[in-house]
C-alpha cells in the first residue's frame, strides 16, 4: 500500500514560554535563540502510523510530503530517518504567509502530482497554529472520506479501519480507500531514528516543487483569513504563596484561605 | 451569494438535550446580531429522533430552527452531515456560521469551510464585530499567543471553545420558527462499527464547579488516589494533564487541555502539574487556580491565585483531612 504522510516543521513546542516572542510589527513569531525547529509532534506520530501499516503488510511505499521553507527538508528527513521511503517538499517565497486554505490547496495538488496512493495520514493539528483544518481540506479538495483524531489505524485492501478519539470515549469507523486519516497523541510514541537510519536517510531522495510545478497560479493561492494581529497575552495574576513550617501547616493554611474566599 | 446576514449556529444534542456549548453559541449569536452584525439567529439541529428538541432553541436565543431528523444522521459522520449543513447554510445565508469545538464541530467545520470556499477559525474564544465584519480571536502556539483573524469572504466560519461564552438566561415563552429540512442522497463512504463511551461516574469534568487535576509530577498512577479523594470530598471532578494521560496513568477522556476537555470551574486545583501551555489552554478560564507543586518556578505556580510549594505527597493527606473538617 502506498501512503503519503503530510508533515509540517514548527518552532519547538517545548520552547519555554518565557522564550516565546512575537514581533508586533510583522505579526510573526521571533525564532527562539538556539532552539531548532522540529517536525510537528503529531506529524511524527502520523509517520509512525504509516510505518506500523507498512510493517504489518510487509510492503508498500511511504512518501513524506511537506510545504514550507527550505529548512522544512529537515522535517522530511526526520520522517525518512524513521523509515519512510521518499520525500517531497513544496517551497516558494510566495507561500510564506499561506493560511490553512492555501496550504491544503498546495498539498492536495502535490498529492495529485505524486499520484499513486491509497492512504493519506497527517497529525491531528500542527503544533504551531493548532487548527486541524488542512487535513479535512485536503480530503474535501480530493473528494475523499476523512477520519480525524484517531488512535489506531489499520488498512487492508480497499478499506481503512480506525479508532477515533471522542470527547467521551472512542468509536471504531471504517472507510473506503483512498482516504485521509489524522492521528492524535493517543497513538503512542513515534519510533526514534537510530544513527544508522539517519545516515541512510541522507541518501534518500527529496523532490522539490514550486506551486507553478503543480499547476497552481497566484489566483489559486489567495488566503481566506487575514491575520489582523498576533500577540502574547499578559498574565497579570499575583500568586499568594501559602506559608507554613510543615506541609501539614501549609495544608491547614490553604484550607483556611479557600474557606475565607468561599471556594469550599 | 451576497447579502449574507445574521448567524447560523450548528447545534449539537448530547445525552438528550441541546449541548451546553450550543447554548453558549446561541448566547454569543444573540449578542452579535444585536450588537452590530444584524440579521437573525438561526440554529441547525441534526440527528435521529431529535425533532422534539426544536422547542428548546427559542428560549436560548434562536429565531429560526432548521431541523434535519433522519436515521442517517446518527451517529455523526461527516459524509452524512456535510451536504445537509451545506444546504441549511445556503437557505439561511448567514454572515457567520458557528460550530462547537467538539468531536463533531472540529471534524465538520474544516470540511464545511472548504465546501463553501471560505475560511474557518478553530477553537475561537472571542468574536467581535468591527465595521460590520466578525473578528475572531483564538489561541495559537500552544496557548502562548493569541491571533485575531478576519474573513476575506463571507460567510465566516468559527468553532467556539467550550465555556468561553455565556449562554442567555432561558426565556420560557420565546418561540422560534421551525423549518424541517429534507435529508436524502448523501454519499456516505464511512461506517461506524461501534462506540465505546467512557463510564460517567459522579460529576462530569466539563460541568464541575471544582476540578482537581494531577500531572506527571505525581510520579505514578497511584498518585491519582489523593486527587480523586479530594475531588470527591469537594463534590468535584478529577482530571489529568496530557503528560499523565500519555503515560497511561489516567484515561484520555479525563485529559484537560488543548486536545482534551476544556474546563472553567470556580476552583481548579492543579497538583504536580508544571503548566505546559497546552494544558493551560484547557483550564485558563478557571476562576480560581490553586497550584500544589515542588517547583516554585513552575508556570502553574505563576498563574495561580494560591500556591503551596511542597511535595504533594506531604501536602495532600493533611489537606484532605482539613477540608473534611471544614465540610463537616
Amino acid at each position: 500500500m502506498n501512503i503519503i504522510v503530510c508533515v509540517k516543521q514548527v518552532p519547538d513546542p517545548e520552547t519555554p514560554a518565557v522564550a516565546f516572542k512575537v514581533d508586533a510589527t510583522t505579526n510573526k513569531v521571533v525564532p527562539a535563540q538556539g532552539v531548532a525547529p522540529v517536525i510537528s509532534p503529531f506529524d511524527a506520530q502520523a509517520v509512525e502510523a504509516a510505518l506500523r501499516i507498512k510493517d504489518a503488510q510487509g510492503e508498500g511505499k511511504i512518501t513524506v510530503l511537506s510545504m514550507g521553507q527550505a529548512s522544512a527538508r529537515d522535517a522530511i528527513k526526520h520522517g525518512l530517518a524513521m523509515g519512510a521511503d521518499e520525500g517531497v517538499l513544496v517551497s516558494d517565497p510566495s507561500l510564506e504567509d499561506a493560511d490553512a486554505f492555501v496550504t491544503a490547496k498546495v498539498l492536495a495538488a502535490a498529492i495529485q502530482k505524486i499520484g499513486d496512493y491509497q492512504l493519506i495520514i497527517t497529525g491531528r493539528q500542527a503544533a504551531d497554529w493548532d487548527q486541524g483544518v488542512v487535513p479535512s481540506g485536503i480530503a474535501e479538495i480530493l473528494d475523499l472520506p476523512s477520519l480525524t483524531v484517531t488512535k489506531s489505524v489499520t488498512a487492508t485492501n480497499g478499506s481503512v479501519k480506525v479508532e477515533r478519539v471522542l470527547q467521551d470515549g472512542f468509536e471504531t469507523v471504517e472507510a473506503s480507500l483512498p482516504a485521509v486519516v489524522t492521528v492524535s497523541n493517543e497513538l503512542g510514541d513515534p519510533r526514534y531514528p537510530q544513527l544508522r537510519q539517519i545516515m541512510m536517510a541522507a541518501r534518500k531522495q527529496v523532490t522539490t516543487y514550486t506551486p507553478a510545478d503543480l499547476g497552481l497560479s497566484a489566483a489559486d493561492l489567495q488566503p481566506r483569513l487575514k491575520l489582523e494581529k498576533l500577540f502574547v497575552p499578559v498574565n497579570d495574576s499575583k500568586v499568594e504563596i501559602i506559608e507554613g513550617d510543615t506541609p501539614a501547616e501549609q495544608a491547614a493554611n490553604l484550607a483556611r484561605k479557600l474557606r475565607e474566599a468561599k471556594l469550599i | 451569494m451576497a447579502n449574507e446576514n445574521g448567524v447560523l449556529v450548528v447545534g449539537e444534542i448530547h445525552e438528550g438535550a441541546v449541548s451546553g456549548t450550543t447554548a453558549e453559541m446561541l448566547g454569543l449569536a444573540r449578542r452579535l446580531v444585536e450588537g452590530g452584525l444584524g440579521g437573525k439567529v438561526s440554529v441547525a439541529l441534526l440527528g435521529s429522533g431529535i425533532a422534539d428538541h426544536a422547542g428548546e432553541a427559542g428560549p436560548l436565543g434562536a429565531d429560526m430552527v432548521y431541523v434535519a431528523d433522519d436515521a442517517s444522521l446518527a451517529p455523526y459522520q461527516n459524509d452524512a452531515w456535510l451536504p445537509v449543513v451545506e444546504s441549511i447554510v445556503k437557505q439561511a445565508n448567514p454572515a457567520l456560521v458557528l460550530l462547537a469545538q467538539s468531536s463533531i464541530g472540529r471534524d465538520l467545520a474544516p470540511r464545511l469551510a472548504f465546501r463553501l470556499d471560505t475560511g474557518v477559525s478553530m477553537d475561537t474564544v472571542e468574536v467581535k464585530v468591527e465595521a460590520g465584519t466578525p473578528h475572531l480571536t483564538r489561541a495559537a502556539y500552544g496557548g502562548n499567543a493569541r491571533a485575531v483573524l478576519s474573513p476575506v469572504k463571507l460567510p465566516a466560519l468559527a468553532t467556539i471553545k467550550a465555556k468561553a461564552q455565556e449562554p442567555l438566561e432561558p426565556q420560557a415563552g420565546r418561540a422560534a420558527e421551525v423549518v424541517n429540512v429534507a435529508v436524502s442522497g448523501q454519499n456516505i463512504r464511512t461506517k461506524v462499527l461501534g462506540q465505546e463511551k467512557a463510564k460517567a461516574e459522579g460529576v462530569r469534568l466539563e460541568d464541575a464547579d471544582v476540578v482537581v487535576s494531577g500531572g506527571r509530577g505525581l510520579g505514578s498512577p497511584d498518585g491519582f488516589q489523593v486527587i480523586e479523594q479530594l475531588a470527591s470530598i469537594l463534590g468535584g471532578a478529577a482530571g489529568a494533564s496530557r503528560a499523565a494521560c500519555d503515560l497511561g496513568w489516567y484515561p484520555p477522556s479525563k485529559q484537560v487541555g488543548l486536545t482534551g476537555t476544556t474546563v472553567s470551574p470556580d476552583l481548579y486545583i492543579a497538583v504536580a502539574i508544571s503548566g505546559a501551555s497546552q494544558h493551560m489552554a484547557g483550564m485558563s478560564g478557571s476562576k480560581n487556580i490553586v497550584a500544589i507543586n515542588k517547583d516554585p518556578d513552575a508556570n502553574m505556580v505563576k498563574v495561580a491565585r494560591f500556591a503551596v510549594v511542597n511535595d504533594y505527597k506531604q501536602v495532600m493527606p493533611p489537606l484532605i483531612e482539613e477540608v473534611k473538617k471544614l465540610k463537616s
